[in-house]
């Protein structure tokens, strides 16, 4: 294998107002052509940084402090612009995160893959058409000779991508970047992006530097590995060899928080509760009138339907699009259930309705035998107080202009939990130790915490009405894996203790194998199959469930050549 | 809150990014400088300006026409920045059409602000029809520009009042004329900006909370919504003071009994020509400089809230 | 569809500025007094309410309000006692021409400024221009009139500093811009009223111009080695000019309006002077048909923004056939 790139000793510094930061620290690797080079770490690690720094589009104010870069044992000069102009698209190219964005939403595909061919490659303007057709071919978009008159929002989000790859790639680079491909997706078109990458770097003998934070992408697709860790590079090997005997600690930690599709494990190897949860916990299951797990369902749907934007108009009928057919499922009291399914396939509208906030077009829910709903509204305070939710986003779940100790008192002044803010004081300050936060985290306002922080913050906004019913909407999908497992701990020892029933909804089955007692698949706003977890993961009864877990990246090292089916 | 001890407004605003940007930015300051140099002398008009211009006896014909920085030819009375016609001090009379500039346009964007947030959370918040009636009501006042309409709430108000209320009741019929044509920004951008906040969980966690809509509102909603409020502020107080000048420039504002930056400026043009150019000179000086120094401090301030913008 | 859509949109907002028209006509002054004078009879005021039908039930006159308007019958101004139509007509080309004369100016500058700004944010040139754009939306427009007028007429004496100079007529529209003196009297006016709209529209492009520019789909670009032309002039301008055409609209409209000043400074001939003229004696019937009238400019205005935004704008032409 002949060496393509060859970084040495690279340094990236970002000079700011509160004093130089080094984004980048004496990184040395290589990459062959054909090769696909997995750069993996955290937010925060430096591994989009070195990307930019190949390609001299380092945000400003940042700049290379030392080091050499090599492609094809010449050295690139990253400060002079016009070489570095004139390299861009001819010999490396980048792949971005969002496909979404990164088309021009006022060209044609054609017109876009067109300027490019024609910006790089001596051809007439018909010869260029025709190269962009066979370069939409290539990426496997079908019928491409009338696609390629399509504007980018008729594309779908994994067509999109494909058409990224195709304009990334016509200009026939010898090296990719790709950042975060396929982190935008879905499960099932990660899998074929992947594919494809691996397809074309074969084929075309370009290398890749492939650039993200999931190892199941890692353990899928790439040759080697660099570890990245607060801008050092701390591991550097085969792939097969990191992923199972990985050398440097960080490496050992890194992969043993992710989530295993294939064993069920107790608990993450990281902290859980915080310090005096005891306290808090005997305020949260103080006053409720809770009973012993039983098997009559806390939460219940029947026939549920929802239908959107369907109405009688003046001059037509408009058809509404389902999001839910007759959905029925019972949640039994201390349970936790997993909802899986991919983006579109209803997992928000259910929880909306489980939530409270939207009533079903038709069909019930009871929450302890009770009808939550009356005349589309939810008419019960008591119901309202004991359902809570965690949301998705830490960064857009706290009230920014709040202090955390207003937020937390919030729900219990609301529903009279204490008798005033004074007397709140106490209880805000044990749930905040319970969740692992130090007590003066009161004062504070939520810019003032990490995102693994704020979700602590928000599990202990939800616990601070003394809720029964938790819906826990992707709780961990923002964060980095370490981060995710604490969580993830975090509300496995609350649940235990205070014997809270959970809807656990994730898109990363995984997880969810490792949250919950029972999952329930959706697809297309239908129930594919609820079953007990050990049961779903090893003998899935629908087809559909068999294809979502067959498409989960395995951890253990699939040789490239394995994976080439498509 | 407990806080045992809360530091300083001094040291907190020292502390905060705004007051971080403000230091660092000698525009800024000049521009807040000068801002509250021209407030103060307005506010302190009475007791700094030379004459009372409301008392008729205080000014002498024989001093009409005294060029600014010298003496009167014939009485020898000296007047900083000259007279006009009737023996006005300019000194004064500047003073004092500054006091009525401010007035107005103060309470003409406490007015346009109050009614176009409140507008704008309720469109944004409640959404659906609610919104449309709202939104569509924003589109009528849109299609016709904001001076027209102020002219044209002028013109219909003064033929409703008797004609001896008229000048009295002038500066009441500016204020709603401009205040009542410029909510329509207010509630646009509060809509849209409460409607990007509406998505946000922490909103729909005090939703599942049960709190009541107005709580909502005020506890949530707009503290989070206020930064682009203080810029539009800002920026439309520049433009209700130039549209209060514009307004009693073309007689259609405050009248000469009780002038204006605006109604002095229409004055001095009528002497423009013959050489007294003093009477609009300054007038106009201190228009330019008073709706600079606000332009000035309401596009930093949208800068430096806004970094998205920059950059 | 999408037109016919926007069409019926802008039928209640005429609708509604018809009922104020109306409103004002009806309820604001008498114009049976102003019409007869004191010394009529009782007799007289009941002959003259029943010949102008303001004896019918109010939806009647409403009706009767619409159908007149749409005949082209206006009312008679109170003030100098002719018919409104031939009055607004009469002053609608000098209007028009000095309004769009300046808008193609604003236009032409503001855009040239604003990218000039936004590709090269740190160079004195842009320094200065925005320096002096906020001079410019400081400088109230009057005041501007009357510095040209001072510098241009009473000093230098090149440009006259009122009228329209010598005008052709060409049908019943009369144009100012085939004559030398028209031109040179257009041309402080038009200055005058295009430099407020120049600093809006060029702060525009360049805000929107600098966000396109670190936009994803900006960096892919450069980062497929396009040359800085093609990304600057072809992708970034296209998109950067979508939200311009809006604003760039509604612009037009308040150029209208501010001629209404403009016109009074240089004492130009145009609806605006005789707009100022009827408020300061509350001629309203003149009052109500210009209103009327910058209603019905408007909704076209829009209407031509709506049809440019949907040939520039691929993704709306899905979205309006699913709205």
């Amino acid at each position: 294998m002949t060496e393509l790139l060859s970084i040495e000793d690279l340094a990236v510094e970002f000079p700011s107002r509160h004093g130089t930061v080094t984004a980048v620290e004496g990184v040395s690797l290589t990459i062959g052509a054909g090769e696909i080079l997995g750069v993996v770490g955290e937010s925060g690690a430096g591994k989009s940084t070195i990307g930019a720094a190949i390609t001299g589009l380092l945000q400003a104010p940042g700049r290379i402090a030392r080091g050499t870069i090599r492609l094809s044992g010449e050295v690139i000069d990253a400060t002079d612009t016009l070489a570095m102009r004139r390299l861009r698209g001819a010999r490396v190219s980048t792949i971005f995160q969002d496909p979404l964005t990164s088309l021009n939403p006022l060209f044609t595909i054609e017109q876009q893959l067109v300027d490019t061919i024609l910006t790089h490659r001596p051809m007439t303007r018909a010869e260029a058409r025709a190269e962009a057709v066979r370069q939409l071919e290539a990426v496997g978009i079908p019928d491409p000779a009338h696609r390629v008159k399509n504007w980018p929002h008729e594309f779908s989000g994994g067509m999109r991508q494909r058409a990224v790859i195709a304009l990334a790639l016509c200009s026939e680079p010898e090296l990719v970047i790709a950042d975060e491909p396929t982190t935008a997706l879905d499960v099932s078109v990660q899998a074929q992006i992947l594919d494809l990458i691996r397809k074309l770097a074969q084929e075309r003998g370009i290398g890749v530097m492939l650039v993200t934070h999931d190892m199941g992408v890692i353990a899928q697709v790439t040759d080697r590995v660099a570890v990245m860790k607060d801008g050092r590079l701390v591991e550097l090997g085969q792939t097969e060899q990191v992923l199972t005997r990985p050398e440097h600690p960080y490496s050992r930690d890194l992969i043993s928080v992710v989530p295993r599709a294939d064993v069920k494990l107790k608990r993450f190897p990281v902290a859980g509760l915080g310090q005096g949860a005891d306290k808090a916990l005997e305020w949260l299951s103080g006053g409720s009138t809770r009973r012993e797990a039983s098997d009559r369902p806390l939460v219940e749907l029947l026939d549920v339907r929802q239908v959107y934007g369907g109405r009688s108009g003046l001059f037509k009928r408009a058809e509404g699009f389902t999001a839910l057919t007759d959905i029925t499922l019972r949640i039994a009291e201390g349970e936790v259930l997993g909802l899986a399914g991919e983006s579109g396939s209803g997992k928000s509208t259910m929880a909306r309705i489980l939530a409270g906030l939207t009533a079903p077009t038709s069909g019930e829910m009871l929450f302890d035998g009770q009808a939550v709903y009356d005349h589309g509204r939810m008419r019960h305070p008591d119901i309202r107080r004991q359902i809570q939710m965690v949301f998705q986003d830490p960064y857009s779940s706290l009230n920014p202009r709040m202090s955390v100790g207003d937020i937390l008192a919030e729900p219990m002044l609301h529903h009279a939990l204490v008798a005033n803010r004074r007397a709140a004081q106490p209880v805000v300050e044990e749930l905040l130790s319970a969740v692992g936060l130090p007590v003066d985290a009161a004062r504070r306002y939520p810019h003032a915490f990490s995102g693994g922080q704020r979700q602590r913050i928000s599990v202990a906004r939800a616990l601070a009405s003394r809720p029964r019913f938790l819906i826990c909407d992707e709780p961990t999908s923002a964060l980095d894996v370490s981060i995710q497992a604490q969580i993830l701990n975090l509300m496995k020892d609350l649940q235990e203790r205070l014997g809270l029933t959970i809807l656990f909804i994730s898109h990363d089955l995984p997880v969810v194998r490792q949250m919950c007692d029972r999952i329930a698949v959706l697809k297309s706003g239908q129930l594919a199959e609820v079953a007990e977890t050990e049961t779903l993961f090893t003998a899935p009864q629908a087809a559909y469930t068999r294809d979502l877990i067959s498409l989960i990246p395995a951890m253990t090292h699939a040789r490239p050549s394995e994976t080439l089916h498509g | 809150m407990s806080t045992p001890s809360k530091p300083s407004l001094w040291a907190r605003f020292r502390a905060s990014d705004l007051g971080h940007a403000f230091l660092r930015s000698p525009g800024a300051m000049i521009a807040f400088g000068l801002l509250v140099l021209i407030m103060l002398a307005a506010l302190f008009a009475p007791l700094i300006a030379p004459q009372d211009l409301r008392d008729a006896t205080s000014f002498d014909l024989m001093d009409g026409f005294t060029p600014p920085f010298s003496a009167n030819e014939f009485t020898g009375n000296f007047y900083l920045l000259g007279t006009d016609d009737q023996g006005r001090d300019m000194l004064s009379a500047v003073l004092f059409g500054l006091r009525a500039s401010l007035i107005v346009g103060i309470c003409a964007v406490a007015l346009s602000a109050l009614i176009g947030v409140t507008l704008g959370l309720i469109a944004g918040y409640a959404g659906g029809r609610v919104d449309a009636v709202i939104m569509r009501a924003a589109d009528v006042q849109l299609a016709i520009p904001g001076i027209l309409v102020a002219l044209l709430i002028f013109g219909l108000t003064r033929s409703l009042l008797p004609t001896g209320l008229r000048d009295a009741m002038a500066i009441y019929v500016v204020i709603l004329a401009i205040g009542l044509s410029d909510w329509v920004s207010y509630a646009r951008t509060v809509r849209s900006a409460a409607m990007v906040e509406m998505r946000r969980e922490y909103i729909q966690a005090a939703i599942m909370m049960g709190r009541p809509p107005r709580a909502i509102l005020r506890r949530h909603l707009l503290p989070n919504v206020a930064r682009p409020i203080f810029v539009i502020a800002t920026i439309n107080f520049a433009l209700a003071v130039i549209a209060e000048s514009t307004l009693s420039y073309l007689g259609a504002g405050l009248p000469p009994t009780q002038p204006s930056l605006g109604t002095l400026i229409r004055i001095g043009q009528q002497f423009l020509f013959s050489g007294e150019w003093w009477l609009l000179f300054f007038p106009g000086c201190v228009l330019l400089v008073l709706a600079l120094s606000i332009n000035l401090l309401g596009d930093w301030l949208r800068d430096t809230l806004n970094p998205r913008a920059v950059k | 569809m999408f037109l016919l859509r926007r069409l019926l949109q802008a039928i209640p907002v005429l609708l509604v500025t018809a009922f104020l028209s109306f409103a004002a006509f009806r309820f604001i002054g008498d114009p049976v007094q102003s019409m007869l004078g004191q010394d009529a009879t009782a007799a007289d005021r009941a002959e003259l309410m029943a010949a102008l039908g303001l004896d019918q039930p109010f939806p009647v006159q409403f009706w009767n309000f619409i159908v007149n308007v749409l005949h082209g019958d206006f009312g008679f101004s109170t003030r100098i006692g002719q018919p409104v139509l031939g009055l607004i007509l009469d002053r609608l080309p000098a209007t028009l021409e000095l309004a769009v004369l300046s808008f193609v100016v604003a236009l032409a500058l503001g855009m040239i400024l604003g990218v000039t700004t936004a590709l090269k944010p740190q160079s004195w040139i842009s320094r200065t221009v925005m320096a002096g754009s906020l001079i410019g939306v400081s400088l109230p427009n009057f005041l501007i009139g009357i510095g040209l007028i001072y510098v241009f007429s009473v000093q230098l004496g090149w440009l006259p500093a009122f009228g329209r100079g010598e005008t052709v007529q060409i049908g019943w529209w009369s144009t100012g811009l085939l004559t030398v003196s028209g031109w040179k009297a257009i041309l402080l006016p038009a200055i005058s009223l295009s430099l407020f709209q120049v600093t809006l529209i060029l702060r525009l492009v360049r805000a929107e111009m600098t966000e396109v520019l670190h936009s994803d789909h900006i960096r892919f670009a450069r980062a497929r080695g396009l040359p800085d032309r093609m990304v600057n002039f072809r992708y970034a301008l296209k998109n950067t000019l979508v939200p311009v055409i809006t604003v760039s609209g509604l612009q037009l409209g308040s150029i209208i309006a501010f001629a209404v000043v403009t016109e009074t400074v240089f004492q130009w001939p145009g609806i605006g002077l005789l707009f100022i003229n009827s408020v300061n004696f509350s001629d309203v019937p003149i009052m109500a048909t210009y209103l009327l009238l910058t209603a019905v400019l408007f909704v076209v205005i829009n209407l031509i923004v709506d049809l440019l935004y949907y040939l520039f704008d691929p993704r709306l032409r899905v979205k309006a056939a699913g709205r």
